[in-house]
Parts: structure tokens; sequence; C-alpha cells
């Protein structure tokens, strides 16, 4: 906790709203390593991006701190953190040059030109706007914009960099080439970037971390595949991605044994474990599905116990891609799976998945 | 085949341009008329024309009454305008910047002033001051001049003001700026045209202020009053010369602040939702 850059301890924010007080932050704790593509990840409403103005310093929290680099910096105005923000719609002053914007930091510290000079330029070279340097912000398309806020957002060198749905408000071919630049960028220059995001796949494929929230609280913090394979509440599981669900009843520990509608079906429970004849919910990602003809494989180990098994009817199919996603008939309900191809609707298939991609997940939302 | 189509054209079309025509007539030709009085040769106040002269410039540009008078009307301009630009900006940052108790009765009150008639004000004014037991000077008239020069200022400043994206003075801050930097780097230039401009608007209404200052108006006379004065009793060319230099000048402060307002908006129009490439 002391070692850690950033540290929220309990933070809590409240809103005036017509029907009265609203919670838009409630008791977050986060921390934040130094050096850490930390991502807050949640839909509208969710407090991401209030948390992250509790940490720029443009709100002040009702209760709790916010510690950075060990001190409190809970009361400090905005301009008195040594952190900077990539705001969603760029913030770029409309006035000033590319240039201009870019030394603004710098100039509001008082360095001399000729320090600034040589900054400046490295600045530019970098992000590969040397060309830009004299032009309006009202000139640049979206993603030259973005590259401007970060320049100008990274030339002073902050402890961390605060982004704001930076990508949001571009077309998704852009975005795709700046999430791999973004990503290169903080392993380049090693700085702790806080990134806001409502998009799934955004902060797995950036994040060493994530913070998924709901409701102004922290349903889970791990790293994307922690949050993917093994997330800790029902929330968690639904919002990432694609999965199955079953509700069943415990009927052994031992191995953990669940009953879905007279099926005996095996688990594994990660975050806690349930007791006997507890009523809990499975998850089993799509992919986690295979699909096996009927014939018997000489390959396939049907009698091993940790494998579990059923038959159904593909009833569906939709095409996504590179993959194929089936709605499948079982026992056990419509499933869905994806595949790569080979599959044939209306077909009769024998379906396995091993136990460790079954996940028990817990009731409650508190992880 | 391609078929060359043509835009269709009104089908009368002297109908509406003599209409407009007209219609500037009315507007305008008083003022030629006594734009032409300045220049004509007689020593009426009234056409036809004799001749081009510039006697009655030179006769006004010696009149020592009326260069104090000329003299007087600016310092209560300059005076009035400064005071209510500055309250307006404060007003408005008020207003839009902060959410308070009774804001938007304030908004109201503040603009209140426009729609009152200039008796109404000036004889409020004049019954307060000798309530206060102040004497009449160009420091009333100045005071009068702002009650109208605010709501002027305030509006447009505020309308400027309103349409600052917050998120400009965030950044600044956030990249290190002290909230009187903010305001100097980032706030200031976004609204400087409308507080020149609204300057300008409330200095000629100032100006050419009669009705307040026919009631709050001491020993000292300003331009408007000496020209009012006059027409009862001296009524020279001398007086349209006089009229034609004011209309001169403030058509051109006008237009100078119209056109500040519109440089104003090219750069700021949209930061934000800036060009799509």
């Amino acid at each position: 906790m002391k070692d850690s850059l950033l540290y929220l301890d309990q933070v809590s924010k409240l809103y005036a709203t017509p029907q009265g007080w609203l919670q838009a932050v409630r008791e977050v704790t986060l921390e934040v390593q130094a050096g850490e593509f930390y991502s807050l990840l949640g839909s509208s409403g969710s407090g991401k991006t209030t948390t992250l103005r509790l940490i720029g310093g443009f709100e002040i929290p009702d209760a709790g701190r916010v510690m950075l680099g060990g001190e409190d910096v809970t009361q400090l105005p905005p301009h008195r953190r040594d952190l900077h923000t990539v705001f969603q719609n760029y913030a770029l002053f409309p006035h000033l040059s590319v240039a201009q914007n870019i030394a603004y930091p710098l100039k509001i510290a008082r360095l001399p030109d000729s320090e600034i000079k040589p900054r400046l330029a490295d600045a530019l070279e970098m992000f590969r706007i040397s060309e830009l340097a004299e032009r309006r912000p009202t000139q640049l398309s979206g993603g030259q914009q973005q590259r401007v806020a970060l320049a100008r957002a990274l030339i002073s060198r902050p402890k961390v960099l605060l982004l704001d749905e930076p990508l949001s408000a571009l077309d998704a071919q852009i975005r795709e080439d700046l999430r791999q630049e973004l990503r290169q960028l903080q392993r380049q220059t090693n700085l702790t970037f806080i990134y806001v995001t409502h998009d799934q796949e955004e902060a797995l494929g950036l994040s060493d971390r994530i913070a998924v929230m709901q409701q102004g609280q922290v349903e889970q913090v791990g790293s994307p595949r922690e949050i993917y394979d093994r997330p800790a509440s029902l929330f968690v599981a639904r919002f990432i991605g694609k999965a199955n669900f079953l509700t069943g009843r415990v009927i052994q520990t031992e191995p953990l044994t669940v009953a879905v509608q007279e099926l005996t079906i095996r688990a594994t429970a990660p975050s806690h474990q349930p007791l006997l004849g507890e009523t809990v919910t499975l998850m089993i990602r799509p992919e986690q599905l295979r699909l096996n003809s009927l014939q018997p494989d000489p390959l396939l180990d049907l009698e091993q116990p940790n494998l579990n098994q059923i038959r159904g009817k593909i009833t569906g199919e939709t095409y996504v891609g590179q993959l194929l996603q089936l709605q499948i008939d079982t026992a056990l309900g419509p499933l869905i799976a994806t595949v790569l191809g080979g599959a044939v609707l209306g077909g009769e298939v024998n379906l396995t998945w091993p136990a460790f991609a079954c996940i028990v997940i817990s009731p409650s939302a508190s992880a | 085949m391609i078929t060359q189509i043509e835009p269709r054209q009104p089908t009368k079309p002297w109908l509406l341009i003599s209409w407009s025509l007209l219609i500037y007539a009315f507007l305008y030709l008083p003022v030629l008329v006594l734009v032409a009085i300045s220049f004509n040769d007689s020593p009426i106040l009234s056409l036809p024309f004799r001749g081009i002269t510039l006697n009655w410039y030179r006769q006004a540009a010696q009149d020592s009454s009326l260069r104090l008078a000329l003299g007087n009307s600016l310092q209560v301009a300059a005076a009035a305008t400064l005071l209510a630009t500055g309250l307006g900006i404060l007003a408005a940052f008020a207003c839009c910047r902060y959410r308070f108790w009774g804001q938007r009765s304030l908004r109201v009150a503040l603009n209140l002033p426009i729609l009152l008639p200039g008796i109404v004000t000036g004889v409020a004014m004049l019954a307060y001051f000798s309530d206060l037991g102040w004497e009449l000077s160009l420091l009333t008239v100045i005071l009068g001049h702002v009650v109208f020069g605010l709501p002027v200022a305030f509006g447009t400043i505020y309308s400027r003001l309103r349409q600052f994206p917050n998120s400009l003075a965030e950044a600044a801050a956030d990249l290190g700026a002290a909230p009187v930097q903010v305001f100097a780097d980032v706030i200031w230039p976004y609204i400087r045209s409308a507080v020149f401009s609204a300057a300008l608007l409330a200095f000629t209404l100032s100006f050419d202020e009669v009705v307040v200052t026919i009631f709050l108006t001491g020993r000292d006379n300003t331009l408007p009053m000496e020209i009012w004065g006059r027409l009862r009793t001296r009524i020279t060319p001398e007086i349209a010369a006089v009229a034609t230099l004011i209309s001169v000048v403030s058509g051109a402060v006008v237009l100078c602040s119209q056109w500040i307002t519109a440089q104003g908006k090219a750069p700021g129009k949209a930061p934000g939702k800036a060009a799509k490439l």
C-alpha cells in the first residue's frame, strides 16, 4: 500500500440530483503500481469517469483519501498534482498552434526557451507530427488531435497519465492503430497509465490490470486473463465477453460436482468454496465447448472423470468473422459455442468441456 | 443525353428590390439629408442645396462649448464603459461558472434595465441620488449610464462564456496552470472579442444618451445634451456637422464591434467537434 504509486483509500463521491444525493463513487479502493497500464472498465454511469476525475483533482471526494507517490493529494487542486490527463474530446486550445499547445505545460512551468525548444522538437518527432507544428487544432483530423493531446500531456513527464476514453471519438480503423501505439508508448516510456473505457476489448487488449466498475463500486480487479477466465461475479461474467450460464445445486464438494436438471457436472470454484446443497451459477465460455461427432473418437477419453459431456443438436449459426457462433439445444438448455467451422446445421453433436472451464460464480457482488 | 438544368428565376424580381429600396430610403434618407446640410453653404438648417463648404465643420471645431461637451461625453462614456464591462465580466462569470441560489433571478434582474424606459430610470436615479444627498455631476451621469450599459455588456459576454467548453479550463489546470493563469491563457482569449464588442456597444450607447442624462447631469453638459439645448435656440448647420461626425464615428464603432464578434467566433466555433478527416 505504501509503495504503490497511486492509492485510493475508500473514496466516495456524491452528486446532487433532483431526486436527492447520488453516490457516483462508493468506497472505492484501488492501488496502482508504477509502470502499470491500469484500466477502469465499466458502462456509462458506473463511476469510472468520476473516479478518474477524483484522481485528476477535478473533483474532491466526499470521503476517503487519494494518495499519489506516498503523499496525500486529496485536497490538492489539479495544477498541483503531478499527473496529466488526455481528455475525451482532447481539449486542445483552439487559439494556439499545435506547437504552442504541446509546449504549454513547459511554458507554465517557466522553463527557459532553450530547454523548451529541444523538448518540443523531440515530442513532435516522437508523435510524428513535426509537419503539423504550425497548424491550429481545428485543422487536424481526429487521430492527429489525439497525438497532439498525448504529446502535450507527456512532455513534462508526469508520474501518471490519465486517459478518459481517448479512442472513443475515432473511427474503427484508426482506433485499432492507435490502440497499438498507446500500448507501445506506455512500454517505451514506462509511465503509469490509468485508462478509462467502456470497451471491454480495449481494456482486455491494453491493460496489465483492469478494475471492473459497476454502480460506483469496483466489482473485480485483476489481469485481463483473470477477469475473463475467472470472473468474480455474475456481473463481470456477463459484462466481459459471451458466456453460457447454468444454475444448479452442489451435490459433492470434493471434487466439486453440481447437479443441473438431473445431470451431474464437474466444476471448479476459484473464488469461493461453495457448501453442499448450495445453489450456484456456473459459467462456461463458448470457446471452451468442444464439438465432437457422435462416433466414438479414439483420441478422446470420454471416461476421463474431469470432462463433462452432453449431446446436442445444432439449431442455429451466426457468422461472426473468423468464427462461427452456434446455438445448440441440449438437455441443459440452449448453449452457445464458437468454433472455427465444420458444423452442420441440424446435426447432432457431442459437446465436451473440462471441469476447469466450468466456473462457479459467487452470487454476491463483492469479490 | 444530359439536360442542362438552369436555376429557377424569380418571376418578379423588381417587386422585392423596389420594396427593399423603399425600406432603406425610409431608414437612411433623413440621415443623408442631415449629412448634405452639414456641407451646405447656407446658414439655415434646411435644403435647398447651395454649394459645398466645410465652414460648419470649421466652426464646430472652434466652438469651445462644443469641445468641452465632447470632452465630457468621452469621459463619461469611457468611465461608464469600463465600469459596465468590468461588472459585466464578473456577473457573467458568476452566472456561468457557479451555481447559487437566486442565479436565474439575478440574470433577469441584470437584463431588466434595458426594458425600463430611460425616463423611468432617470427619474428613479434622480430621486435616489437626492435622497442620498449626492450632488448631480458627471459622476451621477456615469452611474446612470452604467445602469443600461451593464445589461448590454453582460448579455454579450454571458452568451459567449456559456459556449466556453469547460474542459479547456480543466486541461489548462491539469497541465499546471493556476486559476489566474487559466483565465489569462484560455478563458480570456475565448471571450476577448465578446468583451471588446460589448465595450464598444456600451460606449456608443453612453455616448449619445440623452434621456437619462437630462435627469442626472449637473452643470457639465455632454455632447448630445449640448446639441439638444442648441436646437431650441441657435439652430445652425454647425449642429448638422457635429451630428454627421457622431454618426460616422458611432457607425464605425458598431461595425467594428460586429466585425470583432465575427472574428472571435471563427476560431472558437468548434473546439471539441473539430474537423473529421
